[in-house]
């Protein structure tokens, strides 16, 4: 919805001298209007249904961006969501990224070791082919148990929701290097575990770059079920909260932001991936 | 110039440092090599009995049709397949598993799409753990080489069929092989591309001392570079006869005595085709 006003001035303020980028510039604002073209739409229905109905339960576009501001910066309401959002923004990103970078540093070498350790394969996959279809959900209740009422419970699910894209992926594009590259290895002195490092890695890169992606999009899928295991701070605990106080505006300020939050992240990763895959035709 | 001068001595001085064997150990040699496997419960012999001995500094070309076995006597000696029974040796002792000194150009060139010209140049020398400054050297020479100065920073994928198998026989070189064990290596290329890369291999070759073992369904070519061509014939896989070829280099393919050679060979191959048939 903010994203709209912010085209125009980008374009505007092109300078004349750059006019052979004129075109690369009207490209990116034809792309940024198309984007925003049906969430304009729905916003629109969205207003129309709800606006002037008082008892509507689901609130006019109007008062939740009220709300969002009272909830970013306060003075509005002076209740106990009032500029509380960076907290909980802070709380669900360290969460996030936590249970994320937990699910990268043991799917990757678990990834790699399945994909290209036949005993590990015999070992490992059937276990995890049965564990992932379980939903994070259904963790919830073993979670608190576990780990107890808190943060720790929050990360493990994160960690959970994150761990089988990632899991998958990689074992994925660890099978699927070309047998080749590891003749190719061999014969130029490359042999054994240094060919993890050296051939394996590399190119399962794009795949396990897909597999990032997902998994942080998991991450914050599952962020809100993460944070009902009792923690007082996080976008999914306000939303649960709101919810129990029928304070649906709340609720839809805390989607909002944990979809901007989830698509600027996924960019981060997509830009660092593009970065690292400047060799692949199919990325860079 | 100069340059190249400095190549040419930098390249012969990794050979002449080797431990020599004594001058009549052949480099290879491969004693009654069989290969065979089992395609559906089905044996299939790809290779009965080979044997060929190679000395150092010739070009061989293996010649035959698909199915001959020449790429599996090829990967045998490359280290990448183990004979079923016989014996292949280099420098007398027995070939286990691929080594920096048996490098392997592939039809479909095998580079890593992950890194530079430079890179890929590299990887065998950073494999063994020389030293960056060395690396760094070995690379810029062999780029040079094969003339891609202009593409040093440049990924595979942007490259031409024929610069990528430039990179493919710089890396092997660069790693200090002393056979170079080529698959059909221009068989995917142009006809232009292709005689430029057979003058250039030749080219190497006469400058280095290098031994090559070069594998080949086209008659032309195996007669235009090799010492020695060993013909090969399918059904089971087999060598049926070696010839030495003595046309004085560089070969005229057009002479009435490349022709003569070229008939000869032509006839050799299709008398098995003829019995395969019947």
């Amino acid at each position: 919805m903010s994203a709209a006003p912010l085209a125009g001035p980008a374009a505007v303020t092109a300078p004349p001298a750059a006019a052979a980028r004129a075109p690369w510039r009207l490209e990116r604002l034809r792309e940024g209007l198309l984007a925003l073209a049906i969430p304009a739409v729905l916003a629109l229905i969205w207003h129309l249904t709800t606006t002037g109905r008082p008892y509507s339960l689901i609130p006019p576009p109007a008062e939740v961006w009220t709300a969002l501001v009272d909830l970013a910066v306060g003075g509005i309401n002076d209740d106990a969501f009032s500029a509380t959002l960076l907290t909980h923004l802070g709380a669900s990103l360290s969460r996030v990224f936590g249970g994320f970078a937990l699910a990268v540093l043991t799917a990757l070498p678990i990834g790699l070791l399945i994909g290209r350790v036949p005993l590990m394969r015999q070992l490992l996959d059937p276990m995890f082919q049965i564990l992932r279809p379980v939903p994070v959900t259904a963790w919830l209740p073993l979670a608190m148990i576990l780990f107890g009422l808190g943060p720790r419970s929050a990360y493990f699910l994160v960690f959970l929701g994150a761990f089988y894209p990632i899991l998958v992926n990689t074992i994925f594009g660890v099978r699927s290097v070309e047998p080749r590259l590891f003749e190719a290895a061999a014969m130029l002195g490359c042999r054994g575990s240094a060919q993890f490092a050296r051939v394996v890695l590399p190119a399962a890169l794009p795949s396990i770059f897909t597999g990032l992606r997902l998994g942080l999009g998991f991450a914050w899928v599952v962020i809100v079920v993460g944070e009902m295991t009792g923690v007082q701070t996080g976008l999914g605990a306000i939303i649960m909260e709101a919810r129990q106080l029928s304070r649906t505006e709340i609720v839809i300020c805390g989607m909002i932001v944990i979809g901007i939050a989830g698509f600027l992240s996924d960019r981060i990763v997509m830009l660092i991936g593009r970065r690292l895959l400047a060799w692949s035709p199919s990325h860079g | 110039m100069t340059k190249a001068w400095m190549t040419e001595i930098w390249i012969t001085k990794a050979w002449m440092t080797k431990p020599m064997a004594d001058a009549t150990v052949p480099i290879l040699d491969v004693r009654n090599v069989s290969k065979s496997f089992s395609v559906n419960g089905r044996t299939v012999e790809a290779l009965k009995g080979a044997n060929l001995t190679v000395n150092r500094g010739e070009f061989i070309c293996l010649l035959g049709a698909s199915g001959c076995g020449k790429s599996t006597l090829l990967r045998i000696v490359a280290g990448f397949e183990t004979a079923t029974a016989g014996e292949p040796l280099m420098w007398d002792r027995p070939i286990d598993g691929p080594a920096p000194s048996r490098g392997m150009v592939f039809q479909d060139y095998g580079l890593f799409p992950w890194l530079s010209v430079r890179d890929n140049i590299g990887f065998g020398p950073k494999s063994r753990g020389r030293p960056a400054a060395e690396i760094r050297d070995t690379v810029a020479r062999y780029i040079d080489v094969v003339g891609l100065q202009r593409f040093a920073d440049a990924y595979p994928h942007q490259l031409s069929g024929g610069m990528k198998q430039r990179v493919a026989i710089a890396r092997v070189l660069a790693n200090e092989a002393e056979v170079v064990l080529m698959d059909e290596p221009f068989g995917a290329l142009d006809a232009m591309t292709r005689e430029r890369l057979q003058d250039e291999l030749l080219d190497l070759w006469s400058r280095t001392g290098l031994t090559v073992l070069f594998v080949t369904h086209a008659i032309e070519e195996a007669i235009f570079l090799a010492d020695r061509v060993v013909v090969m014939s399918p059904s089971p896989g087999r060598i049926d006869a070696i010839h030495t070829i003595d046309l004085a280099r560089r070969r005229d393919v057009s002479s009435p005595a490349f022709n003569d050679v070229r008939r000869m060979l032509s006839a050799q191959l299709h008398s098995h085709h003829a019995r395969t048939a019947a």
